[in-house]
This record gives C-alpha cells, sequence and structure tokens, in this order.
C-alpha cells in the first residue's frame, strides 16, 4: 500500500542522506521524495512516497523517528492529508492535435507555459490522481517529456503539525 | 581565554571524564597531539592500528560502562576504525570516534588523505558531525557525547578539519544539551507495565529472555531481583552473559544457534517469554516461523525499532530496562498472595526444565591423549579471578568461552555478538586493562583471529598492560570447519591454517612471555604460571583439531531442532 510522510528535519547538510541512506540500506522503497524549507528556517520538510505492509510502515516510521536530525514524522496515509503534485508536461502539438490539447488543458484548469509551432508545455498541479488523468488524455497526442514533483502534503484542519 | 581547537577537543574530554584515549597521529591530527604532548590529564594510548584502537576503546566501555573515546587521522587512519566503529554500533556501545579532516576549503577536492568518512560510517553510527566552525566544537562534542550514551547507546563519529584544529575562539562547554529531535524514552508507561506483570503472573510456562540492553543500562542487579522474586528460568544472549548469573539454578544459560539443549526447549515451548533488552536476533531465534510458537510476548526495550521488527510482539514496554525492572519489581511486590500462587502454578514448568537439563546438560566427551578445548576453558574459570574480565573475539573459541566459562557479573564478557569481528579480542582486552589495572584481563582467541590484531602485542607490552592471551590453535579457523564438516561434505576449502606458528618465540620477538601445552596434564600448571606472570603472556593450546560446538541449530532451523552429537 502506498504511503505519503511527511518528516520534519533539521534544516542542516547531510540530512537527505541519512533518510535515503535509511531506505536504501534497509531495503525500504521510495517512489518519490521532495525537500525544501519550511516557514521555520531552521526546518525542512521532506515528503516521500513509499509502499509496504503495516509492518514495513511500522519500521520505516520508527527507524525514521530514530534518526538524530529528525523532529516529528506524519502519515497522510489515514486521509488526514491533503496532497498535492506539480507536473511540467512537454507534448507534440501540431495540426489538428493543437486544439484537442488546449481543450484538454482548459479542462483541467492547467496552464501551458511554452509553445512552439511543434508542441506546447503545460504546468499542471493537482492530487496526485487528476495529473494521472491528464496524463492518460496527454499520452496518445505524443508525450515526450514529463517531470513530476511528487506529492506534497499538508495535514487538514485548523493545527500546524506542532499542534 | 582563547584557545585553538585542538585544545578546545582535550578540554571537553576532560569535561566528559575522559581519562584514557586509544590514538594512531598524522598529518590532519597532528595538532591535536601537539596539545596532548602537554596534556597530564588525559593518559594516551598508542596502538600498532587504528582499528585495534578503536576496539581497545570500545573494551574499555564494555568494561567500565563509559563512552571509549578513539582517535584517528584522516583518509587510511579514518577508515581504518570502520570495522572497530561498525562492531560497537551492531552491539550498542557508547564510543566517540575523533576522526582528522583535511582542511575545510580543500574538502571534496581530492586532497591528500582525503576521504568522506561520515559517509562511509553513515550505515554504522548513531549520529556523526562534521565539525566546520571551531565556534562549534564544544557544543557538538557535547551532543556527541549526549548521543553516545543515551538511549540505545551506540558510537558517533566526530570529523575535525585541520584549520578547526587551528582556528582560535573562546572555550565554552555548555552545562547541559537539549536536542529537539532526539529525546529517548526512558520511563516505562505503567499502565504497560501493571498490563504486563498481570499477564507474567496468568502464565504457566514463562522465560525471561534477556540482551545485552540490561547490562548496558546497569540493570544486572535488577534483573536478578525481579527473576528470583518470581522463581522464573533465565536466559541470555551471547551479550546477555553475566547479567543473570549462570550459576543459579534458575539460569538456562545461553540460547540460540549454540544455547543450551534446555534454553532452547524452553524457548520453544514457553507460553510467555519476557524479552529484556534483547533484539530477537537471527542467531537467536532460529527459523522465525517456529520461533516460540505457543508464546505471549512481552518486550522491553529503550529502542522502539528493536519491537516487532523481527517477531510479533504482545505488549511492548518501551524505556530503560533499570526503570522498567524497578517499576515492574514494585508491581509484584504489591501482589504478594498472586505471586505466591504463580509460583506454585510453574511447578511443573520447572520440572519440565529440569527434565531437559538432566536429559542434555551442557557437556563434552573428555580425552586424555588430546587437549579438549572446553577443558580449557573451565581449567581457566576455575584458576582465575573472580572478577576475571574475558574478551573473545569470533569463533569456536567464542562459543567454547561462552558455554563453558559461567559468567555471573555484568561487564565481565566483552566480546563481538552482532557483528562478529574477528581480531576484536586482543585489542578489546588492552582497553579493558587500561580500565582496569588491577584486575586480571583474559582474552581467549583463535588462531585465526589472533593473527588480526596481533602487533598489539607491541602495545601490551609497552603500556605494561598485563593480558593474559589465551589461543586455542587447532590449527583451522574452526567454526568455518565446522560449518564445512557438517554441510559442505568435509570440503575443507581455505579453512587450513596449515603453516604452524610459535607463538612462543612470537611473544619473546615482543618481549612478553610465551607457554604452549601440548597434552590435557600440562592445561592446570600452564594456567596458573601463564596468570602468575606479572606481564603480557600467551598461553597456547594445542586443542583437538577437529571438535565441533555442539549443541547446533543448523542456520535456518527451528530452535528445537539441535545437532546434539556429530
Amino acid at each position: 500500500m502506498k504511503h505519503t510522510i511527511s518528516v520534519l528535519v533539521e534544516n542542516e547538510f547531510g540530512v537527505l542522506a541519512r533518510v535515503s541512506s535509511l531506505f536504501s540500506g534497509r531495503g525500504f522503497n521510495i517512489d518519490c521524495l521532495s525537500v525544501a524549507p519550511t516557514n521555520d528556517e531552521t526546518i525542512s520538510r521532506i515528503t516521500l512516497e513509499t509502499r509496504g505492509d503495516e509492518q514495513i510502515l511500522e519500521q520505516i516510521n520508527k527507524q525514521l523517528n530514530k534518526l538524530i536530525d529528525v523532529i516529528k514524522v506524519i502519515d497522510f496515509t489515514d486521509g488526514s492529508g491533503i496532497e498535492r503534485e506539480m507536473a511540467l508536461i512537454k507534448v507534440t502539438a501540431e495540426d489538428e492535435s493543437r486544439a484537442e490539447v488546449l481543450r484538454i488543458v482548459d479542462i483541467f484548469r492547467a496552464k501551458i507555459i511554452d509553445v512552439t509551432p511543434r508542441s506546447y508545455t503545460i504546468e499542471t498541479t493537482g492530487s496526485p490522481a487528476k495529473i494521472n488523468a491528464i496524463l492518460e488524455l496527454l499520452r496518445p497526442l505524443g508525450l515526450k517529456e514529463l517531470v513530476r514533483t511528487g506529492p506534497v502534503a499538508i495535514g487538514r484542519g485548523a493545527k500546524g503539525w506542532k499542534g | 581565554m582563547k584557545m585553538n581547537g585542538a585544545r578546545i577537543l582535550l578540554e571537553c574530554l576532560k569535561k566528559e571524564g575522559v581519562d584514557t584515549i586509544f590514538g594512531y597521529p598524522g598529518g590532519t591530527v597532528i595538532n591535536i597531539y601537539d596539545e596532548l604532548f602537554s596534556c597530564k590529564e588525559i593518559r594516551h594510548i598508542l596502538p600498532r592500528h587504528e582499528q585495534a584502537g578503536t576496539h581497545a576503546a570500545d573494551g574499555l566501555a564494555r568494561a567500565t560502562g563509559k563512552v571509549g573515546v578513539a582517535i584517528a587521522t584522516s583518509g587510511p587512519g579514518a577508515t581504518n576504525t570502520v570495522t572497530a566503529i561498525a562492531t560497537a554500533y551492531m552491539d550498542s556501545i557508547p564510543m566517540v570516534i575523533i576522526t582528522g579532516q583535511v582542511p575545510t576549503p580543500l574538502i571534496g577536492n581530492d586532497a591528500f588523505q582525503e576521504v568522506d568518512i561520515i559517509g562511509i560510517t553513515r550505515p554504522c553510527t548513531k549520529h556523526s558531525f562534521l565539525v566546520r566552525d571551531v565556534k562549534e566544537l564544544a557544543t557538538i562534542m557535547k551532543k556527541a557525547f549526549h548521543i553516545a550514551r543515551t538511549g540505545r547507546p551506540g558510537p558517533v563519529l566526530v570529523d575535525l578539519p585541520k584549520d578547526v584544529q587551528i582556528a582560535q575562539t573562546e572555550f565554552h562547554y555548555p552545562d547541559t544539551i537539549e536536542l529537539r529531535s532526539y529525546k529517548p524514552t526512558v520511563e516505562g508507561h505503567p499502565r504497560q507495565i501493571e498490563r504486563a506483570i498481570s499477564m507474567l503472573l496468568a502464565s504457566k510456562k514463562p522465560v525471561v529472555y534477556v540482551g545485552g540492553g540490561a547490562i548496558l543500562a546497569e540493570a544486572a542487579g535488577e534483573l536478578t531481583a525481579f527473576c528470583d522474586l518470581l522463581g522464573v528460568p533465565v536466559t541470555t544472549t551471547l551479550l546477555g552473559l553475566g547479567a543473570y548469573p549462570e550459576d543459579r539454578p534458575n539460569s538456562l544459560r545461553m540460547l540460540g544457534m549454540h544455547g543450551t539443549y534446555y534454553a532452547n526447549m524452553a524457548m520453544t515451548d514457553t507460553d510467555m517469554l519476557v524479552a529484556v533488552g534483547a533484539r530477537f536476533d537471527d542467531r537467536v531465534t532460529g527459523k522465525l516461523s517456529t520461533f516460540a510458537p505457543h508464546a505471549k510476548i512481552i518486550h522491553i526495550d529503550v529502542d522502539p525499532t528493536s519491537i516487532k521488527k523481527n517477531v510479533r510482539v504482545d505488549l511492548p514496554i518501551v524505556g530503560d530496562v533499570k526503570d522498567v525492572l524497578i517499576k515492574m519489581i514494585k508491581e509484584v511486590q504489591a501482589h504478594p498472595e498472586k505471586v505466591a500462587a504463580f509460583k506454585e502454578s510453574i511447578l511443573p514448568w520447572s520440572a519440565q526444565i529440569e527434565g531437559w537439563k538432566a536429559k542434555h546438560p551442557l557437556t563434552y566427551k573428555h580425552a586424555a591423549s588430546v587437549i579438549k578445548p572446553q577443558y580449557v576453558i573451565e581449567k581457566l574459570r576455575e584458576l582465575s579471578d573472580p572478577d576475571v574480565i574475558v574478551t573473545t573475539d569470533v569463533g569456536q573459541h567464542q562459543m567454547w568461552t561462552a558455554q563453558f566459562f559461567t559468567f555471573t557479573k555484568p561487564r565481565t564478557l566483552l566480546t563481538s555478538g552482532g557483528l562478529g569481528t574477528m581480531g576484536y579480542g586482543l585489542p578489546a582486552a588492552m582497553g579493558a586493562q587500561a580500565a582496569f589495572p588491577e584486575r586480571q584481563v583474559i582474552t581467549i582467541c583463535g588462531d585465526g583471529g589472533v593473527q588480526m590484531n596481533i602487533q598489539e602485542m607491541a602495545t601490551l607490552v609497552q603500556n605494561k598492560l598485563p593480558v593474559k592471551i589465551v589461543i586455542l590453535n587447532n590449527n583451522f579457523l574452526g567454526m568455518v570447519r565446522q560449518w564445512q564438516e557438517l554441510f559442505f561434505d568435509k570440503r575443507y576449502s581455505q579453512t587450513c591454517m596449515e603453516f604452524p606458528i610459535d607463538y612462543i618465540k612470537l611473544a619473546d620477538a615482543y618481549g612478553a612471555k610465551g607457554f604452549r601445552a601440548t597434552k590435557t596434564e600440562e592445561v592446570e600448571d600452564m594456567i596458573k604460571q601463564g596468570l602468575a606472570h606479572d606481564g603480557p603472556v600467551i598461553m597456547e593450546f594445542m586443542i583437538a583439531r577437529e571438535e565441533k560446538v555442539l549443541p547446533m541449530v543448523p542456520a535456518g532451523a527451528s530452535l528445537n531442532e539441535m545437532v546434539l552429537n556429530a
């Protein structure tokens, strides 16, 4: 089962290496990963997507917490969070397909951020499911390049992660 | 007053109460050594190899419970410490390893003797620091010692570039340190402890299974009191030996691959397993699917990751083993009538265990013609001091020591359990002897492992560390040979050490004393002479060449599928 996990860490060099080598060293998977500083500049937030059964996820959670630089681990799989992802998509757009691409972009409220006579580059954000849906529609038209950020996630409700 | 980084480092060590360190000089630590030259408070011991120096710091830590400190220069000096760091990490030994690093501006340039030691040791350290500014040094040292000794202990590496050692700043050592991201759970949850006791008192076939965590937490006294209060049988892992006296009737001695028949049978039959500071290592559990199949499991450990890592747990208690045991004792004492009923109800279980003990005691066949290694171990126990510290290497001699020495006190067996490091015994003994100059320290080695750090003979003699080195010589890498005999059709591939070494001459060359016994009747006298000699000694015993360590649970088999005679 897929899990989206946020890891709040000390914003110091080498922390990402500790997190990623924990996963590789123990045979856990990382499917997606993103990192950036937070509103508190001493803290970075790593969002990662991983897979495994309950026992593996419990180990991942505990092992992350065991790292000295990890401040908090949040697993959003129970639906307690909102996930968003961004994708940049370069798609073939010539002759009759140019109008079709524009229609899809419009329906998904995406944006064209670069145009050439033979292509469009599209920016879209949304839940990972929405990104997958637009990709399904664009793929038959000729997908030249795809860049996804992987999901970032935030808890629902009024409280921040500190409570 | 302003000081340079090298001096600040030493001041930090003094503040932490460090009086003995092991280290090897080199280009990027030369400034530290210059400061050490005029430092009276810290005794520096120069090993002949950085691996040995780091093992020695580990040995000191295991024998005393203090944080062991080792120093190595950058590059090869640092990489030489890696095996010793990994050894300490696997067995949760508190250490601070200081490595020199090339000057900050050169980092990443493939400079002379540069290596990314933080990167190399990341998977085998509890934490590590690269000091980039001398102003951070004191705080980092405070953090390093705090992290090394608290929670589940472990080695912490501090990488110190040469320019940081030279740079000057005011020295201020923080009294306390608070890390928002590191707050180990020390106190056991009271409700969980109550539930644990009520579960335990409802059981009919309890076993307490103790690991090295009980010794690391200084909880041997509490453990013994708790078990004796309830009259429950106790088995220990290799690293748990000494946590509960093996000469007590309730001791099942060691369990696992080379554990006793009765410990392994009890583990298979138990309905209530109380794990105390142990981590269900594969050498302990055997085949996981058939491990303790009838048991409810209570697991007490300071490290939450150890819980439910390998086996299901019915009731976890995260906390310091000592704290939890003290509370458990109180809880037991609050219910004297229940305890009396419990003791009554486990009588058939005790009888069953006595039956197993009588059926297959820990034993070996005596032989007049050739020295049996088990006999040497028994004689060593008999003729050595009650508070003797024993270290071992890894292999057959290690298992014979674990089986036949009879450990009754914590911190008296220092051995590489998790990593299984050959070459550990001699330098670890060096560290223990440096910490306890007046106590007997014996290292029991095989003829394989002893050669992996034999150069430390020089350190022993030079520093007047009268370690007694026992070599059980079968001219084989015996444990691998045993596997080859049992599982590879006696194809002894590369396990025969054909080339005999004259250990008496070798001892002599280092200025030590060497003895050799080839007959059983020589064993006792030679041990007496060896132990009585006031300097370092090699005692070599030419043992039965193809003697095996038994019982044995073959790798991947269930604990009750022991090979008892082969």
